[in-house]
């Protein structure tokens, strides 16, 4: 038990160390580059105005967007993962992202504009969305005799997932040329959010949801044992089901919003979490995130500067890296 | 027997006539109406002096065939799948046959942007074979071996990748004013100059699917019943995957990458005139043909002079009909 918990603290600081260079790596690329001396000094306050401007201005709300999603996406699919018992599922393969985006374009129904303060409850409308997607994938993988069904999971979701990408494309036609063009970059998953109120928007969603998921820690673990034996255990398994999933899709829902439609962070973040430090969700959650940052941060990276002028969404380098992973574990899988 | 071969002709007929219908509609209206006479005239007694005659001949006529055509080739192609795989939810575009070949479509319009379209069917068609080949070695991979969830699963993962590299290699080759294309297809590029490759080609592949419909449809049934009955097992299997993704290849080299139609189309077809595939691939061509011009009319008429995604109008009804069977697939299970 000891060495458990030292071998997880050990890996989130080398963890945290590897974020920090990937920030340092990612301010020293792209067209204003600002060496890592130039960054320790404007932190202080003693560097020149425009790199002050480029730095807090620019580069680090999207830093931080990318960094936060990354957590969100990590910690969710963490959580997916243990509560439908299946180390397949991640958010944007059963579709939670697609719902998510839908939300957004209704948010643009009624806005009308992605600027200005109204900004600030755009993951509201993303997590409704999102809600909307969980709800119709918990209705067809449920059985009144069986119980919840693990692999109809996927395929469900995956089906809903092309269902309302097609209807977010058909609403977005429905707008205008510049919203189509948006909402086809924001499916490839382009980190669009830039200013600080989205930093702002996103939050507080992440401030209180992530407590909230290792306070629950336990609770899971129990639950992904299967429903009997936690029941056994004395957990409600109904409500505390319930609560961990809405959990899960709010914070899906809320980094999407600002991050675009990200996959297969939630699959590969927990996988390479419980690999270093065992199943229990205790360690294994917040190695997810710290896990789930480090590659929206270095995809991000990747995505912009080695693919530099036109720069390549972030969504397109998880999916390159983490699509043959999912393969690669599916074909070694033997359940279903 | 004899019941079932006049049903089936009955059947045949009046797809047929649908089929004349929807293409008469799909080809009259449009951004400029056109009455039936102007059409009628203008497809057999073109006059090149007149503007409506010349918006029939060059614009709706090649694009509303090749929509027939598409549908045709994807409905068949669907309907091949589901038979050799004994898996009701098979369709080209689910299994990621269709985004191997569109991925490929990009990297020839980034590579070489002048590549003329025979040489594209050919890079299509080796797309589609590739992600055919990648799809069947990943299902296989576990004990259990090759079963309707883990096709369906890898496919539909191998399908994100696919879609997803090609929207890189579209972005990055700034290819983007057409990024659309790459997620939703469309028939509004088809020209007569493409229509000469797909139609012999569609044409053909489907004939051939019909000579070996009987062996086919023992091969349906399962696999002990089709050798015990004298059949030629792996050589109708390999015959009917390929002839499948010679019919996704091509029909994304034209109009893009569409899912659904050959999930549908069978199972309808099936309904209609029960399980033998001499009559399933007849009814599934017309079917494709007809579900796909109406597709591309609804696209152009929903909201003009716009154009709604192709893909878009047939994932919004394909879904539904997903879930629905996978429902019931479940419930047999159990």
């Amino acid at each position: 038990m000891k060495t458990r918990q030292k071998k997880a603290v050990r890996a989130s600081l080398v963890l945290l160390l590897l974020c920090l260079c990937v920030l340092l790596i990612s301010l020293n690329t792209g067209t204003i580059r600002l060496s890592p001396v130039e960054v320790l000094k404007t932190v202080l306050g003693l560097g020149s105005p425009r790199d002050s401007i480029v730095l807090f201005d620019y580069r680090l709300p999207r830093l931080l967007i990318a960094m936060l999603a990354g957590v969100g996406l990590g910690i969710a699919g963490c959580l997916l993962q243990g509560l439908s018992r299946n180390a397949l599922a991640d958010p944007g393969v059963i579709g939670i992202h697609a719902g998510a985006a839908f939300g957004l374009i209704l948010f643009l129904r009624f806005f009308g504009t992605l600027e200005g303060s109204f900004t600030i409850f755009i993951p509201l409308f993303t997590f409704i969305g999102g809600l909307c997607a969980a709800g119709l994938i918990t209705i067809f993988s449920f059985d009144r005799k069986a119980g919840f069904l693990p692999q109809r999971l996927l395929l469900n979701g995956i089906a809903l997932a092309a269902g309302f990408s097609a209807l977010t494309l058909v609403l977005s036609l429905r707008l205008d040329e510049e919203v189509y063009s948006f909402a086809a970059y924001w499916l490839a998953g382009n980190i669009w959010g830039r200013e600080w109120i989205h930093v702002l928007a996103l939050l507080p969603w992440l401030l209180v949801l992530v407590p909230y998921s290792f306070f629950h820690a336990g609770t899971l673990n129990m639950l992904s044992l299967g429903e009997a034996p936690a029941a056994g255990l004395g957990v409600n398994v109904a409500k505390q089901r319930a609560g961990l999933l809405l959990c899960a899709v709010a914070l899906s829902s809320a980094s999407v919003s600002m991050a675009g439609g990200i996959g297969f962070i939630g699959l590969a973040a927990p996988q390479i979490a419980r690999r270093i430090a065992g199943p229990l969700h205790q360690y294994v959650l917040p190695l997810s995130g710290l896990v789930g940052m480090l590659i929206l941060m270095a995809a991000d990276t990747i995505g912009r500067s080695l693919f530099a002028p036109a720069g390549i969404p972030a969504g397109i380098v998880t999916a390159a890296l983490g699509a043959p992973y999912f393969l690669y574990v599916f074909r070694k899988s033997t359940h279903s | 027997m004899k019941k079932r071969y006049s049903l089936f002709i009955i059947i045949f007929f009046a797809a047929t006539c649908l089929l004349g219908v929807s293409l008469f509609a799909a080809v009259s209206s449009g951004a400029k109406e056109l009455n039936l006479p102007t059409v009628w005239a203008a497809v057999f007694h073109f006059n090149a002096e007149l503007t409506s005659h010349q918006i029939i001949h060059e614009l709706r006529l090649p694009r509303v065939l090749g929509a027939a055509l598409v549908g045709c080739a994807l409905a068949v192609s669907g309907a091949l799948m589901q038979a050799v795989t004994r898996n009701d939810l098979a369709d080209p575009g689910i299994l990621g046959i269709n985004a191997g070949a569109s991925l490929m479509t990009a990297l020839c319009f980034a590579l070489s942007p002048g590549i003329p379209y025979s040489l594209l069917i050919v890079f299509c068609f080796f797309g589609s074979v590739i992600s055919a080949i990648c799809i069947f070695w990943i299902a296989s991979g576990a004990p259990g071996g090759i079963t309707p969830i883990r096709l369906t699963v890898a496919g539909a993962i191998l399908a994100a990748l696919f879609s997803s590299l090609s929207s890189g290699v579209a972005i990055y080759f700034d290819l983007s004013q057409d990024l659309a294309f790459w997620f939703a297809g469309g028939t509004a590029g088809i020209r007569w100059g493409h229509l000469t490759y797909l139609a012999p080609i569609i044409l053909a592949a489907v004939l051939l699917s019909l000579s070996f419909a009987r062996p086919l449809t023992l091969l349906s049934l399962g696999e002990e019943t089709a050798a015990g009955l004298g059949g030629n097992v792996p050589l109708v299997r390999l015959a009917a995957i390929g002839a499948a993704v010679l019919l996704a290849g091509t029909s994304v080299s034209a109009a893009g990458s569409i899912g659904f139609i050959g999930l549908i189309v069978p199972h309808i077809a099936r309904k209609l005139v029960g399980v033998d595939y001499r009559f399933i691939i007849p009814i599934s061509a017309l079917g494709g043909s007809i579900l796909l011009v109406l597709a591309d009319y609804g696209a152009r008429m929903v909201n003009p002079p716009r154009e709604l995604a192709i893909s878009a109008m047939v994932a919004l009804l394909g879904v539904p009909f997903f879930l629905f069977l996978s429902r019931r697939q479940r419930r047999r299970e159990s």
